[in-house]
């Protein structure tokens, strides 16, 4: 008996990741959850700028390719015309919490029935590693390489917390997928966003911390290990909004 | 038993599969190269293992297959 392959809603084409990079377990994650919902016939999703821009190869969906950041936007536009289908967007830190703020935390504030899976690295991967607005305090990157001065650049963006001041927004959580225990909880958020969106509750944004190897300089191991150490103190795994959570309650 | 496949052309050799493996049964190739010019990953006893699939869970190229 088969217990684990590859999942149908992925296709066949090879990832084009660096070795270790953990976009590939997400968009496993993603395909897995399309799979056993049974949406891949109805799931138009939107791939985005940034290391994930060639998505629209490997999810064997309808995809769309967005402007950088307008992802939501382009997703608001699909899902209020075609309420039936499930639209579902993938983007990184960059191109979410960088060039598309004010899609996000509009789309987020009118509450758009769609899902958002949000990775956060922490660093601009596609472009060679340069500062991101969710780059922690003294992480070196290529344009901080003296490690990240908050006094010049500021501090790194919380999405979830922002966002979680909103009224708008149904489901917020942040997990991530450094560890087979927290990919399963990872796999748990990333399926409630989809079937929020079937039950037309609104706005559900996943944010998954990931790493990138390439650009941290460090081995895949030693980069999940970071995520650990470095990245869930500052940003803190957890649900940070649900509203219908707390209806029950 | 357990039978695990691995898709090794499409294997880039990370090695988060080896650390997975709670029975530390995976280890990178010495000798065998990929098409893609990695160490593709390599299981040392395929009798130990018990099919749990956690290096399928952490494998971000889906190129592990877990049959039980």
């Amino acid at each position: 008996m088969v217990v684990f392959d590859k999942p149908h809603a992925l296709t066949d084409t090879p990832f084009h990741y660096c070795p270790g990079c953990t976009h590939g377990i997400i968009h496993r994650l993603v395909a897995e959850v399309l799979d056993e919902l049974g949406i891949e016939g109805k799931t138009i999703g939107i791939a985005p700028v940034g290391c994930s821009v060639m998505a629209y190869n490997y999810f064997n969906c309808d995809m769309i390719e967005a402007a950088h950041g307008r992802a939501p936007a382009v997703a608001t536009g699909v899902k209020r015309a075609n309420p039936d289908n499930i639209v579902f967007s993938y983007q990184g830190d960059g191109d979410l919490a960088s060039i598309g703020m004010a899609e996000t935390v509009h789309a987020a504030a009118r509450n758009e029935n769609i899902t958002v899976i949000f990775i956060n690295n922490a660093i601009y991967g596609m472009t060679g590693g340069q500062m991101a607005p969710t780059s922690l305090v003294g992480q070196v990157t290529q344009t901080s390489p003296y490690g990240r001065d908050p006094k010049m650049c500021g501090y790194p963006v919380k999405i979830c917390e922002m966002l979680s001041q909103l009224e708008g927004p149904e489901y917020l959580e942040r997990v991530t997928v450094n560890s087979v225990k927290n990919a399963r909880r990872a796999k748990a958020a990333i399926k409630k966003a989809f079937e929020n969106q079937i039950a037309g509750k609104g706005f559900s944004l996943v944010e998954v911390l990931s790493s990138c190897p390439t650009n941290w300089g460090m081995t895949p191991d030693a980069a999940l290990k970071w995520i650990d150490d470095k990245m869930i103190p500052y940003y803190p795994l957890g649900v940070y909004k649900d509203r219908s959570a707390k209806e029950e309650n | 038993m357990a039978k695990l496949t691995f898709n090794t052309d499409s294997c880039k050799g990370c090695g988060l599969c080896v650390n997975a493996c709670p029975k530390n049964l995976l280890r990178l190739s010495k000798e065998t190269i990929n098409k893609k010019g990695h160490h593709p990953v390599e299981i040392t006893d395929m009798e130990a293992c018990i099919g749990c699939a956690s290096c399928a869970w952490m494998c971000p190229d889906c190129i592990i297959k877990v049959e039980r």
